[in-house]
């Protein structure tokens, strides 16, 4: 059980405020991913239910009792650093053994739960390995072995994949995700990344200067963006966001279009643009058209399009899936 | 970096980096050298460099002639015990600067660091005079004491600097794993800075060891450091220059060798980090 | 950065070391203060009481405070000279690559080590002696008649005694900021048409700036302390010749019994020395931040 309800969660740092009251309900199993800017709270807001920091006001509770002056310890989390943290003085199994011998767990039992991790991340043979003679996937692996042993009532991962490699960070994606369907322990995951976000998530909660801007599934945000914030944070590449006479033509102070909703032609269209930088990747094709009273627009082609810079296309937004937006940024 | 060098120019400046090399050194050279010679070839005209019949003859007799072990042994525990004294009360000093900071962290640093630049002649007339009223003028246990406190801003500011190389998230994730304060430092923090306390360790022995202003005003005969007693090779008397040359041999030998292997920290160490 | 725990518990392990060091600057600075403005003298304990300013007066218009302020800078200065020169010389050279180069930086580095009560009679006797010592035996060598060096250049030889315990210092900073210096935009000066001369005053003299400044500081700290030297060799004379204010402090306190006179004289000496602290903290204080 490992359900997470923050109440009216406040944090600063002096004169500054980082979180403004925050609500946030983390049902149990669920796989939460926090994401926004860098500086948008989000790390804040992980320690924040770690307790590595103290809330300045509010309450935080795991399966509805209230932990918020608990130590970290005490609250029966596992945390996934981005440095990974691991004990550079300690082997991989001593690493791996720490919480459990922390909570003075009988060395048998430490034992095999320490083998049964190591057989589990693909470990086995590293287990007398000190963490700097290991890969970064390697070491990533420890980490989430040393979180899993604890049996913790929820994991807290803090951009983990940020320092791996692009396949590398694919994999991991792909092992993470793997163990949350195996586990089925709650799972808070930090990140900047929205494509993480979105092949990772069951909820994604979007933030922004500390405060919630939405909160839903992958494709609820993808398809009813609540404001101009998250419909240019969530998707790739970017939303459209055309301001002017064009958007005032659709009632609205902007409009937004995804570079997927726009049909390219040739022959005739709704906006006539040239083609500036081309991207040619055989699966897709992305084009960066500029559109006279416009502006410059991302247009994503499945497959190939044989345009190049200086070519003349046209383009035409597909009607339903036109986003508009009021002079404050939400919806319409 | 990895440019071809000519060997001529090499050779050169080989030549030219042993010169210099030479001449920095010999005083030390010249002082191990005259430890093996009689009194009388000591002071020979022209001097003898290798050529003279060696002896060993005015080590027994330092140790003889006075109790040289004594003050080698007092030189051991002024600067051990104040090493040791300082270490225990910096550890958790510098653990949390460098970990849990907070506004005037700083303050207290540069503070600290103050105190280790007031000219140690400000205080000498009213700590010589406590000292004489509560008898602890020539004892270990007066020098020890003062040695700590003017140690302590240097070895708080060089654990400071070693500590705060170590990642954070590190101890934090120590606190996740359920490790409490004292288990985080015994098991994660101080392993990881064992490099760091031993340079802190080593470079403050060998500033105590060496210090001669404290040992010299506070100290007569009985508690009287390696530096006191060479000091009374200088009256008149004292002038015999193959025992100064052995008894000042064996003074600065350890600390020599312990001195070679600390050189990397010793920049780090006396610059207050500010050149590493 | 922490919770209040963390930090409450941080307080408490602060705690010892900032209590001792308070107390330990507080209290007998505070003494010292008070007794200069008494008269003390432990020879004649019965006479005492405030003598306001006097023992200041006394102090700073004794002329022989004005020889040892005088030394001091003397003192002060000619050391920093030669060991910043010289060291600057020693670690471009132990910058190059040559055949034992790490054992010819050890010997450089040796006489750091060396206790200054054995370096400071090593020097007086076995090379500064005009009769026996090797310097008066080079001298006779080359025909030159040799010096008395400590009766006739007495500051002089205390000055070259300690800039030898010192040389290695500079030398050792000096080398380690050489050594942090940046290949790449070395080879991109070099790129760039940048003779050897061209790069030395380019680049490696600028980045020298701040390791100069803090050898500087820092030595001139120590420096202004410099006593057992003094005491072993010339006992601060002949006269007053190698007295500076360090020593003058001790005669009157420890020759002279003069607590009174001693402690005004130690004052002088802290506020001289705080007007180089202040700019030391502040160099170290701004490298904090980075």
């Amino acid at each position: 059980m490992g359900s997470i309800h923050l109440a009216k969660v406040t944090k600063s740092f002096g004169e500054l405020t980082v979180i403004p009251s925050l609500d946030l309900v983390v049902e149990d199993g669920e796989f939460v991913v926090f994401v926004g800017p860098s500086g948008c709270g989000k790390s804040t807001l992980l320690r924040l239910i770690a307790g590595l920091e103290d809330v300045s006001s509010g309450q935080i509770l795991i399966d509805g009792a209230d932990v918020t002056r608990n130590a970290p310890a005490q609250r029966g989390l596992a945390m996934v650093f981005q440095s990974y943290a691991l004990y550079p003085h300690m082997s991989v199994y001593k690493n791996i053994a720490f919480p459990l011998r922390m909570a003075g767990i009988d060395r048998t039992v430490i034992d095999a739960k320490v083998r049964g991790a190591a057989k589990a991340l693909n470990l086995t043979d590293y287990l007398d390995r000190r963490p700097g003679q290991l890969s970064g996937g390697q070491r990533q692996r420890v980490a989430i072995g040393r979180a899993i042993v604890r049996e913790p009532e929820a994991f807290l991962f803090d951009e983990p994949l940020s320092n791996l490699d692009a396949a590398l960070r694919v994999a991991m994606r792909l092992e993470i995700s793997e163990l949350h369907h195996q586990l089925k322990t709650t799972m808070i995951y930090v990140t900047h990344d929205q494509v993480e976000a979105m092949t990772m998530a069951d909820k994604i909660v979007v933030l922004n200067r500390g405060r919630i801007e939405q909160v839903g599934s992958p494709l609820d945000l993808y398809r009813k963006p609540r404001n101009r914030f998250v419909a240019g944070f969530i998707g790739s590449p970017k939303m459209n966001l055309i301001d002017g006479a064009e958007a005032a033509r659709h009632g609205a102070a902007a409009i937004g279009v995804r570079p997927e909703h726009l049909a390219l032609s040739l022959d005739g269209g709704v906006w006539k643009g040239t083609v500036r930088v081309s991207e040619h990747l055989g699966s897709d094709t992305f084009l960066h058209v500029d559109v006279e009273g416009v502006g410059v627009l991302t247009v994503r082609a499945g497959g190939e399009f044989p345009v190049h810079y200086g070519d003349h296309v046209w383009l035409t937004p597909a009607p339903d899936k036109l986003h508009r937006f009021n002079e404050h940024g939400e919806a319409l | 970096m990895a440019r071809a060098v000519t060997t001529r120019r090499k050779a050169l400046l080989t030549v030219i980096g042993w010169t210099v090399g030479f001449l920095v050194f010999f005083p030390i050279l010249w002082t191990v050298l005259t430890s093996f010679k009689t009194e009388g070839e000591a002071i020979a005209n022209p001097p003898s460099f290798l050529a003279f019949d060696w002896t060993t003859e005015n080590y027994t007799e330092v140790q003889h002639r006075s109790d040289y072990f004594l003050h080698m042994m007092n030189s051991v525990v002024i600067s051990f015990g104040s090493t040791a004294l300082g270490l225990l009360f910096a550890v958790p000093a510098a653990w949390a600067m460098a970990f849990a900071p907070g506004k005037r962290t700083k303050d207290i640093l540069m503070w600290m660091l103050s105190t280790k630049m007031m000219p140690a002649v400000g205080v000498l007339v009213p700590l010589y005079i406590l000292f004489r009223d509560s008898g602890l003028l020539d004892t270990r246990v007066g020098l020890v004491g003062v040695l700590t406190l003017i140690d302590l801003p240097l070895i708080v500011w060089m654990l400071y600097t070693y500590f705060r190389e170590i990642p954070g998230e590190i101890l934090e994730a120590a606190r996740m794993d359920g490790a409490s304060l004292g288990k985080e430092i015994v098991f994660v923090l101080a392993p990881m800075a064992v490099p760091g306390i031993a340079s802190t360790t080593l470079l403050n022995i060998i500033l105590s060891w060496n210090e001669a202003f404290w040992t010299l005003n506070l100290t007569t005969s009985n508690a009287a450091p390696l530096t006191a007693f060479i000091a009374s090779y200088s009256s008149p008397e004292g002038l015999f220059w193959a025992k100064l040359s052995a008894a000042s041999t064996l003074a600065i030998a350890p600390i020599l060798v312990l001195g070679w292997f600390s050189q990397r920290q010793l920049v780090r160490g006396l610059t207050f980090g500010a050149v590493k | 950065m922490a919770t209040l725990h963390t930090r409450a518990s941080a307080r408490l392990m602060m705690a010892p070391s900032v209590i001792v060091l308070f107390a330990w600057m507080i209290v007998p600075l505070a003494m010292t203060l008070y007794f200069s403005f008494q008269r003390y003298n432990l020879l004649s304990p019965d006479e005492h009481g405030w003598t306001g300013l006097l023992n200041y007066t006394y102090f700073l218009t004794d002329p022989a405070f004005g020889d040892a302020l005088t030394n001091t800078l003397l003192l002060v200065g000619g050391v920093l000279a030669i060991t910043v020169v010289g060291g600057l010389c020693l670690a471009l050279m132990l910058d190059q690559p040559f055949w034992g180069r790490g054992i010819v930086r050890l010997l450089v580095i040796a006489p750091f080590f060396v206790m200054p009560t054995v370096s400071a009679l090593v020097w007086k006797n076995m090379l500064m002696n005009p009769v026996y010592g090797v310097f008066a035996w080079i001298a006779r060598t080359l025909g030159v008649e040799p010096i008395d060096w400590l009766a006739d250049v007495p500051l002089l030889s205390i000055i070259l005694i300690v800039a030898w315990q010192w040389l290695p210092f500079a030398t050792l900073i000096l080398l380690t900021a050489l050594q942090s210096l940046d290949t790449e935009q070395q080879e991109a000066a070099e790129m760039d048409g940048a003779g050897v001369v061209g790069r030395f005053i380019h680049l490696v003299l600028p980045h020298l700036a701040r390791p100069i400044t803090v050898v500087i500081l820092i030595e001139t700290i120590f420096l202004l302390g410099v006593f057992a030297e003094i005491l072993v060799t010339t006992g601060g004379g002949p006269g007053t010749a190698t007295t500076n204010i360090v020593y003058l402090v001790y005669s009157q306190a420890l020759l002279q019994f003069d607590v009174g006179g001693a402690s005004a004289g130690g004052i002088v000496a802290v506020v001289l020395a705080n007007i180089v602290a202040v700019f030391l903290i502040r160099l170290i204080g701004k490298n904090l931040d980075r």
